[in-house]
């Protein structure tokens, strides 16, 4: 995974509550097997709108995505984390997220922030007003800072040392192979088995 | 101080706890298909990683595939690609699969509890938000992404934060021709598709204790509509007797061992949940999505919302985008609503029991003219089964198009979906834009719902048919 610090770039205000991740990525996509090339499938749906904020000529190159609440309800599908990734974000920002979409984004290192929902209007506010407008996406000292904006979030320690280093979850968890096969060893004889090994 | 179901089957399961960090959780069972595992399996071989567990995985084809033809090539090649993919991976790594044409290929959430694997107090891992189906058992069971596959196909564990604990107690009984559906329907639009986000949920009271497991199952499948990962139901004799005798069920000494360990996985007296809805359930009925995301509810004798009638701004545009989407006008009654198609099948309500509920209200009637129903069971098992009850007929007889096992019209991967514009009375779980296919409208029902409205043509529940002619020969 990519390491994230610090992120500086212009914003996409995206004024809808319950994104979910079929919106984000229809599912005649998730046919591929790669984890690249699904950017053209991003919002998909909405981008057959010439007005879509996406396609507004002052969108383009822009790298956080600010949302309404409840963004990456529905399917687990990690392809919508892909998507936005592929697309040049590197952040979103919203008032909530569904669990496993947020999970599935600090696994790729696609930084979700939870802002509360006023700061999320000022933000929306701004880079309505003016698409040129920066937005700060400040890892390490946990905060948001745009013109006239200075907000704090949180993350839990152990998700925010895993992004700041770029660590990879499984290596980390295999440090621990003493622990898992002590567990193995002590596990009931009646749990299901799928195959006699 | 007691605890909840939810926490002694989290209790039981972790690996390694330490300060500061997320418990590691140990896994045991890993369900896979064909469409969040491909780049997995491409994340072992590049790292030269083995699957860690066999013994606790299995695969099977579902999302892709077709429901007709099914002894013919399958006309996509991408959807080919992908199933044949995950057949090479299986091969590869040696897991166990039931790919398309095997008497046990199925959706993956059908086909786990049928083949006796998901038990009680274990830990059920997926691919697929509707992992949370297998909750129904008294397991831990949440979907997950694909790195979370690959890192669970390598280390058969997840580091996991435990989230709060919310009761759903629901005490009462369920009004005639009110289903789990209309339960569950009910909750999802009382507590909002982001009432559940952080919470495990428990199911409880009188009202839960006396559902089927199918009913059972048919709410915790759409505990993640609710924004929770996994939802949960105690075991007790239902759940013992539906798998005693299946074919990964315990036997002799170790089914006992397995009872005497399950009737201990209920939530103590003195427990104290992070959260409680307290439901009536002789206040539900039968219960239709009217939007486009599953908390945009209401009993089907309402009418259509007005957007104005929010007070919240965000729900008040998230209704006037649905009313645009779905073609509906404020006020409009719902039962005045006319559908195309109607698809009785998925992870939420494709098991037999849904089939013969709807076979039953179909026996001697007709689906209305210019009305598609289809009825797609949830595996092979499920398809045997009703073919031994002689359902088939029923369903052919009343004109429905009886189609092979799999996830079908739930998302469209495969080639049944709606048209632009066409509506649906579906049995499913997402009435999301585009879910069902690209412009598709769709109406989230029971399977109940879904055969008088397939008969009458509109939306319309099982009361409304007696009020109707007569079928003929009853």
């Amino acid at each position: 995974m990519e390491a994230f610090t610090t992120h500086t770039g212009r914003a996409v205000p995206l004024r809808r509550s319950n994104v979910d991740t079929d919106q984000i990525i229809p599912a005649h996509w998730l046919k591929k097997v790669t984890r690249d090339g699904f950017e053209d499938g991003l919002f998909e749906a909405w981008r057959k709108d010439s007005e879509f904020v996406l396609n507004r000529p002052e969108r383009q190159g822009a790298t956080v995505l600010v949302a309404g609440p409840d963004f990456g309800t529905g399917s687990s599908r990690e392809h919508a984390v892909w998507a936005l990734q592929n697309y040049g974000f590197q952040a979103v920002i919203s008032s909530r997220f569904a669990d496993i979409f947020r999970g599935n984004s600090l696994k790729n290192g696609l930084l979700t922030v939870v802002l509360p929902q006023e700061t999320v209007d000022a933000l929306w506010e701004l880079t309505e007003a003016d698409p040129t407008a920066e937005v700060t996406v400040d890892l390490e000292r946990r905060k948001v800072l745009a013109a006239g904006i200075d907000a704090d979030f949180e993350l839990d320690e152990n998700a925010r040392w895993r992004l700041l280093n770029g660590l990879d979850d499984i290596s980390l968890t295999l440090q621990n192979e003493a622990d898992i096969a002590a567990y193995e060893a002590a596990r009931p004889s009646f749990k299901p088995r799928t195959i006699t090994v | 101080m007691g605890r909840t179901l939810a926490e002694k089957v989290w209790d039981d399961h972790v690996v390694r706890r330490a300060e500061g960090e997320p418990d590691l959780l140990f896994i045991d069972l890993h369900l896979l298909h064909e469409v969040t595992s491909p780049q997995a399996f491409d994340g072992l071989r590049q790292n030269g990683r083995q699957v860690r567990r066999l013994d606790l995985t299995i695969a099977t084809e579902d999302h892709n595939t077709p429901t007709l033809d099914i002894d013919k090539p399958i006309a996509d090649p991408v959807s080919r690609a992908q199933l044949e993919t995950l057949r090479k991976n299986c091969a590869e790594f040696g897991v166990r699969l039931h790919p398309l044409g095997d008497v046990e290929q199925g959706v993956v959430h059908v086909v786990g509890p049928q083949l006796g694997l998901t038990q009680p107090g274990t830990t059920v891992v997926c691919g697929d938000s509707h992992t949370s189906t297998h909750g129904a058992f008294g397991a831990l069971a949440f979907g997950i992404g694909t790195s979370q596959v690959e890192h669970v196909l390598a280390t058969q564990t997840l580091p996991l934060a435990r989230p709060k604990t919310m009761a759903i107690t629901v005490d009462g009984e369920l009004p005639e021709d009110v289903t789990a559906k209309d339960l569950i329907l009910a909750i999802i639009a009382k507590i909002g598709t982001g009432g559940g986000q952080g919470y495990i949920l428990e199911y409880r009271g009188s009202a839960i204790e006396k559902l089927s497991m199918e009913a059972r199952m048919t709410i915790c499948n759409m505990s993640i509509e609710a924004g929770a990962r996994a939802g949960m139901i105690a075991p007790d004799e239902t759940t013992f007797a539906y798998l005693e005798g299946r074919a990964h069920a315990p036997e002799g000494e170790d089914w006992d061992a397995a009872v005497a360990y399950w009737k201990t996985l209920r939530s103590d007296e003195d427990a104290v949940f992070d959260a409680e809805v307290v439901i009536d359930a002789a206040t539900l009925a039968p219960f239709v999505t009217w939007g486009t995301n599953p908390g945009q509810g209401a009993p089907l004798s309402a009418n259509v919302p007005d957007p104005a009638s929010y007070e919240d701004a965000s729900e008040r545009l998230a209704a006037e985008k649905a009313l645009e989407y779905m073609g509906l006008t404020a006020g409009q009654p719902l039962r005045d609503i006319k559908v195309d198609t109607v698809f009785v099948g998925s992870c939420t309500n494709g098991r037999i029991e849904d089939l013969r509920n709807a076979a039953d209200l179909l026996q001697g009637r007709k689906v209305a003219d210019g009305v598609r129903m289809l009825v797609v069971p949830g595996s092979v098992r499920v398809a045997l089964q009703a073919v031994e009850e002689g359902l088939d007929k029923v369903f052919k007889e009343a004109g429905a198009e009886w189609r092979h096992a799999g996830c079908s019209m739930c998302l469209g991967m495969n080639p049944d979906q709606l048209a632009p514009g066409e509506r649906s009375a579906s049995t499913s779980n997402r009435n999301f834009e585009g879910r069902q296919g690209k412009g598709g409208r769709t109406h989230l029902v029971s399977p109940q719902v879904a055969a008088a409205t397939a008969v009458l043509g509109h939306l319309a529940s099982p009361a409304d048919l007696s009020d109707a002619a007569t079928p003929a020969g009853v």
